[in-house]
């Protein structure tokens, strides 16, 4: 298997003319977590579509690269706040969707062990509607996992859960996303203190590299360094004074 | 408990029909009572039945066509924006032409058949099954779509696997106004020009003055109506567990 690639995205974005970003560099290193924070509406959402290469209102002007040169969209999963399962099939199915879709024959052995890992064997034949929305959440991870993809951009995936099982599933996810390029979108300095092993400070004007603590994460929520983190970020995010002219989906 | 409170509302209506009646003093070939429609009922339990097969049969066939013809249609529409754009302003139009006008232009290239009638049910059917289920189609929530893209599943597979999905509780509000307006049409469709079912039954009933044969084929038509809906509303409480 080649190895996991770096992706760099320079350039900038308008929409309807107005300008969003850039010109800005982004460079997410292989094989670890990077954290993508900044303001709402600032176009965190839009790089990780551009990523994703999917659709985005605007016009994006600059180049998206992998270390290795391959193309990108077919090498990365992709996690959302929501966890977007299908109400009509039980988790085990959901875990398999990506097979399901394209009319493949899912590897049933490697979405047990999955399931496994993520604690819901006990609730795999269950529908969505008959789970927490962190059990929903961890299904989400699995089917994520299941594609087994060298690169992983998730979109604010934690920010809908309470306190308690965001902090479970950050380390659950730390733990089950080792070894892949993570660029995690969030608007959570603590997120970003405890998971990044590169944080970037997003504005209109720059990608700043903001320094992540010492110590190798995932990093304990009380540990001095993050919390020291946590509160140099939170206290440059609010002085920030970003003007933002639109809201990004 | 609900089952209970239809009877009970049965019971109710059937008194201050009753009720009306006594206070009235109308004569029966204007409003004849419960008691007598009872007895047209069983005394023409065969000739009643006979034309109410006649008016299901074109319900029943005209509901098959008119949902498979809006379905097809809606996912045409779905998937393709020539299909939008050309079809689209039609089908919006055609709605403002009441399809009732349309009966007796049906009856006279049809004939006196079940076939204008199934036309006629199929055509008041096709708006609601197609809206709908398009609206459905339409309204898959876009994150979904972009999960399953990111997937690399084709634009076929996703309409099957999650578009389609998605858009069956729409289906099944389509469905349930379908059922009540396909007998409507059936029934209309007769009343322009037939030689059977429960609509041409209760012309010709009027027009002898049995009203209460009359009376007793409209609470047969009613029954049928009633049953219809519930028996769809079954069916569409099944598309209901598809909701995302």
């Amino acid at each position: 298997m080649k190895p996991t690639p770096s992706i760099s995205l320079t350039g900038s974005y308008t929409i309807n003319g107005d300008h969003l970003f850039g010109p800005l560099t982004i460079d997410i290193p292989a094989g670890q977590w990077t954290c993508l924070l900044g303001a709402s509406g600032i176009g965190k959402s839009t790089i990780l579509r551009l990523i994703l290469g999917l659709k985005t209102a605007g016009i994006f002007s600059g180049n998206i690269t992998a270390s290795d040169g391959d193309v990108l969209t077919d090498r990365i999963s992709y996690m959302a706040q929501s966890d977007l399962l299908l109400q009509w099939l039980n988790v085990r199915e959901n875990v398999v969707l990506g097979a399901r879709l394209r009319g493949e024959q899912p590897d049933m052995l490697r979405a047990k062990a999955l399931i496994e890992r993520v604690g819901l064997t006990s609730h795999q034949d269950k529908h969505p509607a008959a789970l927490s929305g962190g059990m929903r959440q961890r299904a989400a991870l699995a089917r994520t996992l299941m594609e087994d993809r060298p690169i992983v951009l998730l979109d604010e995936p934690f920010s809908a859960l309470d306190a308690s099982t965001r902090a479970d599933m950050q380390e659950l996810a730390a733990e089950m996303l080792e070894g892949k390029t993570v660029l995690l979108v969030t608007h959570d300095p603590a997120e970003a203190s405890r998971l990044g092993h590169k944080i970037i400070l997003m504005s209109a004007s720059e990608a700043m590299i903001w320094p992540p603590p010492d110590t190798a994460p995932i990093r304990a929520i009380d540990a001095p360094e993050t919390i020291t983190c946590q509160s140099a970020l939170l206290n440059q995010l609010r002085g920030q004074n970003l003007e933002v002219p639109y809201e990004t989906t | 408990m609900k089952r209970l409170d239809i009877l009970w509302s049965g019971i109710f209506g059937v008194m201050i029909w009753q009720a009306v009646v006594w206070i009235t003093d109308a004569p029966h070939f204007i409003l004849p009572s419960p008691l007598r429609v009872l007895g047209a009922a069983y005394d023409s339990r065969a000739l009643i039945g006979e034309h109410a097969i006649v008016t299901a049969t074109e319900v029943f066939i005209g509901l098959a066509i008119g949902v498979v013809l809006g379905v097809l249609t809606a996912i045409g529409l779905a998937v393709s924006p020539t299909a939008r754009r050309l079809f689209l302003p039609i089908l919006v139009f055609t709605q403002a032409v009441p399809v009732f006008a349309l009966a007796p232009i049906l009856t006279l290239w049809l004939g006196y058949g079940i076939g204008g009638k199934i036309v006629m049910t199929v055509l008041i059917i096709y708006f609601p099954i197609t809206s709908s289920f398009y609206d459905g189609l339409t309204r898959v929530e876009s994150n979904l779509l972009d999960l399953a893209q990111t997937m690399g599943a084709t634009k076929t597979q996703i309409m099957r696997r999650i578009r389609i999905p998605s858009a069956l509780p729409s289906l099944g509000s389509g469905l349930r106004l379908a059922a009540v307006y396909a007998p409507i049409g059936a029934v209309i469709g007769e009343w322009v020009g037939s030689s059977k079912g429960l609509g041409y039954l209760m012309l010709l009933a009027n027009g002898r003055a049995k009203t209460d044969l009359m009376f007793a084929s409209l609470i047969v038509l009613a029954i049928f109506a009633v049953s219809l809906h519930a028996l769809v509303g079954k069916i569409a409480d099944r598309l209901d567990e598809y909701s995302t």
